[in-house]
């Protein structure tokens, strides 16, 4: 029987709705189910955990200083520690940026093959179905070895509850620092509190039609007025408007929101490797000739400057 | 300092992808130096300016013509080349056995640079089995690196403008990010003294690797063409917006 471990992610004490997504999706294929939590464990977490399926519950309890609790190498350790303890044989975890740093680091310490970004595993054939080529191209992969390791889209299913009785165990004591891999210091941005690109459920992004750094703020209002993560398109990035952090596409971030609103953007092929999985987009372009018009779902010609101020008014 | 540069050869970004027979994609398209690895050669060049007697050496594994992403890499300011030469398509565990053999068969590192991933497979996973291959630590989506005699202070970006410094003893290896600099392009002198600069062709099977504990293989592919049927939304700019509200409230229920 597999035994899949699924690397927990927290947001303000509670677990991710996608680290939950991440349960659902794992019980479609295998039975038995444990959650590590190594950011500290309350009653709430253990409860939620439970709602949505953990048959084990599993307390890294690393130490409380940020700098060994956040110490991806630590993390790491602690992780496939865990996983020989308990001898489970498929890790999942978000393809977060968090999780980019966190699974390739376990699978190159098990030296098992790994697999990012999946929208779709099955556990018990070791096949996930993950975007290559920038997006062009969805790939099946089989995987083969003692351990397999997927990295999950967030937002790749949602969480469904599967309320179960679980066993609590806690696994302290592992968290030494490697002498050659210190973390000296940690920046959380002014992002403290903003979901991240690639786990928003509404993105709005702005292009070169913004024209200016002083016109992008206009992104940050209307995002702001709707609840949404804004985004951008390189050009916005190259010209200095924001910073690289909100560069959507090739070689920005990978999203796939339920809605994308893309303003001042011309749809390059780039641009599109970074949202084309978007559930709905929605193009504000003056231009109805443009790339994006063609690919969208909804098309709203017309200039930026004149809309967009009216959805804020009008909300 | 001997550094050493790991580029893989790639489709072109803007390129049309077209799959063949539901598993490989069609490579009659242009392939270019790994936008990503663009970052690492241009990271490796800076520092072999700084640090006195330093080689900067580039390594790639592919076919016979990624020797032009080689190329590429040498007019960027790289010293040799070294192309670990097979027709397979390697997994991220071979080929991370295989840097790992021809860098370890060529010399000492003491600064690897990888790009924080490869455009065409996505594995963002190389450099930290490279890595743990050498003992050696590392870190991805590097966005400022200082290397002072035997350690290395890099700057990672997380998303949303979040970061994490950390420091590396050296040898360590280092994923660049495109925060870290910005890509040289060569001058016209510069890719005609490329041509001049020594490249080694290994075969794979001469590596003498021991086989990987598991493998990654791509049972089929498909084209991943989202056919969307684009709804004009038409009117004032105030009944667009109106209209968009209503659709983010009733279709796409992201909106109370
Ligand atoms: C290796 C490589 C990697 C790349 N990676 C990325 C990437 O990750 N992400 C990315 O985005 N790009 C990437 N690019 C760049 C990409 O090729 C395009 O140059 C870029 O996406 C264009 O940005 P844009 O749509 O903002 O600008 P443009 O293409 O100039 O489009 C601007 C649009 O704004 C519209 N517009 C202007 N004014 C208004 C107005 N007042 N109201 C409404 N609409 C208006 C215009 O009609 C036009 O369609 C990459 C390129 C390369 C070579
Ligand atoms: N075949 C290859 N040859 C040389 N370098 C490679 C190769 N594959 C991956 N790399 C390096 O590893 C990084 C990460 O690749 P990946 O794990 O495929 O996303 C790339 O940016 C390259 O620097």
């Amino acid at each position: 029987m597999k035994q899949a471990g699924i690397v927990i992610e927290m947001e303000h004490g509670r677990v991710k709705e996608t680290s939950l997504g991440m349960i659902t999706l794992a019980a479609k294929t295998v039975d038995s189910l444990t959650a590590l939590v190594m950011d500290g464990m309350t009653e709430n977490i253990a409860d939620q955990l439970a709602e949505y399926g953990s048959h084990t519950i599993v307390d890294l309890a690393l130490p409380d200083a940020p700098e060994i609790r956040l110490n991806p190498a630590v993390r790491a350790t602690a992780v496939v520690h865990a996983v020989r303890e308990l001898k489970l044989d498929r890790i999942l975890g978000l393809s977060s940026p968090e999780g980019k740093d966190l699974l390739p680091r376990v699978a190159a310490l098990l030296d098992a093959p790994l697999v990012m970004d999946c929208v779709d595993v099955d556990l018990s054939t070791g096949i996930a179905v993950t975007s290559q080529y920038s997006g062009k191209v969805m790939a099946q992969i089989q995987l083969a070895g003692d351990t397999l390791v997927f990295g999950i889209q967030p937002n790749a299913v949602p969480p469904e509850p599967a309320p179960v009785q679980p066993r609590i165990v806690a696994m302290a004591g592992n968290a030494a620092v490697p002498e050659n891999f210190a973390l000296l210091s940690w920046d959380d941005g002014d992002s403290a509190g903003r979901q991240s690109l690639a786990e928003a459920d509404i993105i709005v992004a702005g292009g070169r039609g913004l024209k200016n750094k002083d016109n992008f703020s206009l992104i940050f209002e209307c995002a702001g007025k709707l609840n949404a993560v804004p985004g951008a398109s390189r050009v916005a990035v190259d010209e200095g408007w924001v910073p690289y952090a909100f560069q959507v596409g090739q070689t920005g971030e990978k999203v796939s929101p339920q809605v994308y609103i893309a303003c001042g953007i011309s749809g390059s092929i780039q641009h599109f490797a970074g949202m084309k999985t978007a559930r709905m987009i929605i193009a504000v372009n003056r231009d109805e000739n443009a790339a994006i018009m063609a690919n969208c779902d909804y098309q709203v010609q017309g200039d930026l400057f004149e809309i967009l101020p009216e959805i804020m008014r009008q909300l | 300092m001997q550094i050493y540069v790991c580029v893989k050869h790639v489709p072109d970004s803007a390129a049309n992808i077209h799959v063949l027979d539901n598993r490989k994609i069609d490579e009659t398209v242009p392939f270019l130096l790994n936008p990503y690895d663009e970052h690492a050669v241009t990271e490796a060049v800076t520092l072999k300016k700084q640090v006195p007697d330093s080689e900067v050496i580039a390594v790639c594994l592919g076919k016979k013509d990624a020797e032009s992403t080689l190329r590429s890499a040498l007019a960027m300011g790289a010293d040799r080349g070294v192309l670990v030469e097979t027709d397979e398509s390697c997994d991220s565990m071979t080929t991370a056995r295989a840097l790992h053999a021809a860098i370890d068969r060529d010399g000492l590192a003491d600064i690897i640079f990888t790009g924080k991933e490869s455009i065409d497979s996505e594995g963002m996973q190389t450099q930290f089995r490279i890595g743990a291959l050498f003992g050696f630590p590392v870190v991805t989506n590097a966005a400022s690196l200082e290397v002072t005699h035997d350690k290395a202070t890099v700057t990672c970006e997380l998303a949303g403008g979040r970061t994490r410094t950390f420091e590396l003893s050296l040898p360590c290896v280092i994923g660049a990010g495109r925060g870290l600099n910005a890509p040289i392009y060569p001058t016209f002198p510069d890719v005609v003294k490329s041509r001049k600069k020594p490249i080694q062709t290994l075969s794979l099977s001469q590596l003498n690797m021991p086989a990987a504990p598991g493998s990654a293989k791509i049972v089929s592919m498909t084209p991943l063409v989202q056919k969307r049927n684009p709804q004009k939304i038409t009117g004032t700019p105030a009944e667009q917006a109106a209209e968009i509200i209503r659709i983010l409230r009733q279709e796409a229920k992201v909106l109370g």
